[in-house]
């Protein structure tokens, strides 16, 4: 049952100048990462409870940074390619360490972050400061014994899988086999094995003989969390395809193809662009998926082609803005959207750093605000409302006011509790249910 | 959402294709009004897309996805225009004007968006910045220009300030005619059906006009580095796409710079050489027309 009233505000400005562009929760939601305009990953850790700090349960605080990825620049094209971290995502733990994958435009990365809390005293051949230690005075041998030391927090890079993309990478999602993933471009999608780098094989490849037939482009993809051999992939053009890679190792067929019927009375120049679809996101069980395209989220079952089973409006009232919204490019911002860990709830995000929660068995929504005005700590957040009609009621804010360079494109829930992280351009919000 | 002034001005001029003037069942004013507001805003919507489609910031390769939904946005107006009639009219008044007009060009619209007015235009207002970005809609200025204009509906938008960032690579030579390329390849290519009725009826037209074009295009382009030296003046669309294509390692487009049909990229050589990986269909074809091509570049480069 989904809790309306959220209360507990973090507010993280750790980011300074960039840009955060993708927010992750690990498998236990004990790690947060984010990943920044500046090729930055931060890495947030969930404190524990303990009886001598009561109110700070449940805050997340700065774990590990590290710098990912580099701009390059491609001499060939005389282009810049962006460090900017587009996707982050977590491997399941087999060990101590954690690893996640990041990738920008062209390169994905294996991190693997590990803790370091003891450090070895007592080298025979150097001493304590690392100077090497005259072998003459060495006169008898002695084992190194392990002495605590502060918590130390390393991430280093353990694979780096280039070269295989030639147009900007939008997604990279995890097997449910924990030995593969995939990683999607406009144009193509490749199957990596985990432990090799050097080779990839082209699963998808939508790229017409003649470029000058280009209509469609891949926007997102992901792996099937149970089934390893299913994995789907939306269009610019509001579609999309179920692939099953036992079929054949191209998968250029699809086994499913899921489009809703256009309405023909909202029909209008803009309707292509407003039916892509920026994201989309496998429910936890596995029986639906949920597409996020410029207005609306669309809740599918996977054994139902024709049209969602379920459709929320995020913000109709830009409906009638679409020009302008083009005009200013706002119209191909590409916003993200998730489930809570029971799937009984989906969230996404919207302009003026306003944010919409879905509840899909009361069909009830809430509107809030990721603004520090508006958010102390512990306090709740007031639920938003955007005013359509003519008359203004005392709380609402009217579609002219709403600040559209302030938008919430990436959004992450918990996926146990009712904890949401919410990237507002350089900051990061941290929320979660009021507790009595 | 298309700016009020626009609606109020444009109604009263005369723009309704000269088809229904005499007709007795004419529809009513009002209808009329609508009518040709509608084409206004649908013409000021194809020229904003076409100038996004040009003005990239080219430090970064632009992405792919927004160029092809604008790209989709404009072939879909087109179409409609065709379908309308208004197309031909539009192109035939432009092939016509540029016929008549004198090296001043007069008649530069949003169609040819890429030359610049200088101060040899006549009559004309001088450039005003067309707010590409940000603001809503036309300004009066451009109000102004179309109202000079008697043929058809035509967005007399003058693009004044050309990012000197703009690739010339993403030149769009739209509805056939390039004028910045017409010089160097004297030739155009008619990519669907839509554009070969313009592209026909400008080429006359075109040649003298381009020359004194080019200079303006010269002033204005002066100092880009031509990347990509069109081949032939595709449509827009396709010049966008040729050189989103990335041959990294092909020898041809190092020495040449050219990039006409798409080549098979590195990813699709190692792909097809590597025992695992299945190649993608496309590759085999596209490797055979680039063979001919290469084979094309080398006579040039040897002089036979």
């Amino acid at each position: 049952m989904f809790v309306v009233v959220v209360l507990l505000s973090l507010v993280l400005e750790t980011f300074k100048s960039d840009i955060i562009s993708t927010v992750e929760f690990n498998y236990s939601g004990e790690l947060l990462a984010t990943g920044d305009k500046g090729g930055r990953v931060v890495i947030f850790q969930r404190e524990q409870e303990s009886k001598n700090r009561p109110h700070s349960r449940g805050e997340y605080n700065v774990y590990s940074t590290f710098q990912s990825h580099e701009p390059e620049f491609d001499y060939l094209k005389s282009l810049e390619i962006e460090e900017k971290i587009n996707k982050i995502r977590w491997l399941p733990q087999q060990n101590a360490a954690h690893s996640l994958l990041s990738t920008n435009d062209k390169t994905i990365k294996l991190w693997k972050i590990s803790e370091r809390d003891k450090r070895a005293e007592g080298y025979n051949l150097k001493d304590e400061d690392g100077r090497l230690r005259d072998p003459f005075r060495i006169t008898s041998l002695r084992v190194p014994v392990l002495m605590p030391m502060d918590l130390m927090v390393e991430a280093s890079p353990r694979r780096i899988f280039a070269n295989a993309h030639t147009y900007h990478i939008n997604s990279i999602s995890v097997n449910s086999d924990h030995e593969t993933y995939l990683s999607a471009d406009d144009l193509r999608i490749n199957l990596w094995h985990l432990e090799i780098t050097d080779r990839s094989f082209n699963i998808v490849d939508i790229k017409p003989a003649n470029m000058e037939e280009l209509t469609e482009v891949i926007t997102a993809a992901e792996c099937h969390p149970h089934q390893c051999n299913v994995f789907v992939y939306s269009s610019s053009k509001g579609t999309i395809r179920l692939c099953d890679m036992r079929a054949a190792a191209l998968c250029d067929r699809q086994s499913k193809f899921f489009e809703e019927p256009e309405d023909p009375s909202s029909r209008s120049f803009f309707s292509e662009i407003i039916s892509s679809i920026s994201d989309v996101k496998f429910s936890h069980s596995g029986r639906y998926m949920m597409t996020r395209d410029y207005l609306s989220v669309k809740v599918w079952d996977l054994n139902m082609e024709n049209r969602p089973v379920e459709t929320y409006q995020v913000h109709e009232y830009l409906r009638s803005k679409l020009c302008s919204l083009y005009e200013n490019d706002c119209i191909f911002d590409k916003f993200e959207c998730c489930w809570n860990g029971s799937d009984s709830a989906i969230m996404t995000g919207s302009y003026n750093n306003f944010f919409r929660m879905f509840d899909r068995n009361t069909r009830r929504d809430i509107t809030l605000e990721a603004s520090r005005e508006n958010s102390k700590p512990r306090a709740v957040l007031k639920p938003r409302k955007v005013s359509t009609g003519g008359k203004r009621k005392k709380d609402e804010i009217s579609v002219d006011s709403l600040d559209f360079n302030k938008k919430i494109l990436h959004t992450a829930w918990h996926p146990k509790e009712n904890v949401i992280a919410v990237a507002a351009t350089n900051n990061l919000y941290i929320f979660q249910d009021k507790i009595n | 959402m298309f700016p009020k002034g626009t609606k109020r001005k444009f109604s009263d001029s005369g723009d309704e294709p000269p088809a229904g003037s005499d007709d007795v069942n004419q529809p009513s004013s009002a209808a009329v009004r609508m009518l040709s507001s509608y084409s206004l805003q649908r013409q000021s919507l194809l020229d904003m897309s076409l100038i996004k489609l040009q003005l990239c910031h080219m430090l970064v390769e632009p992405n792919l996805c927004r160029s092809v939904l604008i790209a989709n946005t404009v072939r879909q107006i087109q179409e409609e225009m065709t379908q309308d009639g208004t197309w031909q009219i539009m192109t035939q008044a432009l092939s016509a004007a540029n016929a008549a007009a004198q090296c001043s060009a007069d008649r530069l619209v949003a169609t040819e968006v890429l030359c610049r007015q200088t101060e040899a235009a006549q009559g004309e207002p001088a450039p005003k910045p067309f707010p590409a970005v940000g603001s809503e809609g036309c300004s009066a200025e451009e109000v102004v220009v179309v109202e000079e204009e008697d043929e058809g509906v035509e967005g007399g938008v003058i693009m004044s300030t050309v990012s000197p960032q703009a690739p010339t690579a993403y030149l769009p030579s739209t509805f056939g005619i390039d004028p910045c390329w017409e010089e160097e390849t004297g030739e155009e290519e008619d990519e669907d059906e839509d554009s070969e009725e313009c592209a026909s009826g400008s080429e006359e037209g075109d040649n003298d006009r381009l020359v004194e074009d080019s200079r303006t295009a010269e002033q204005v382009f002066g100092t880009f580095e031509i990347k990509n030296p069109a081949p032939s003046p595709d449509p827009a669309l396709e010049e966008l796409f040729s050189d989103v294509d990335a041959s990294y390692y092909d020898l041809d487009t190092v020495l040449t710079g050219m990039q006409s049909a798409p080549k098979m990229g590195p990813y699709d050589l190692l792909e097809s050489l590597s025992s695992h990986g299945p190649s993608p269909l496309s590759s085999s074809t596209s490797c055979r027309s680039d063979l001919n091509e290469l084979d094309h570049i080398m006579e040039i480069i040897v002089g036979s």
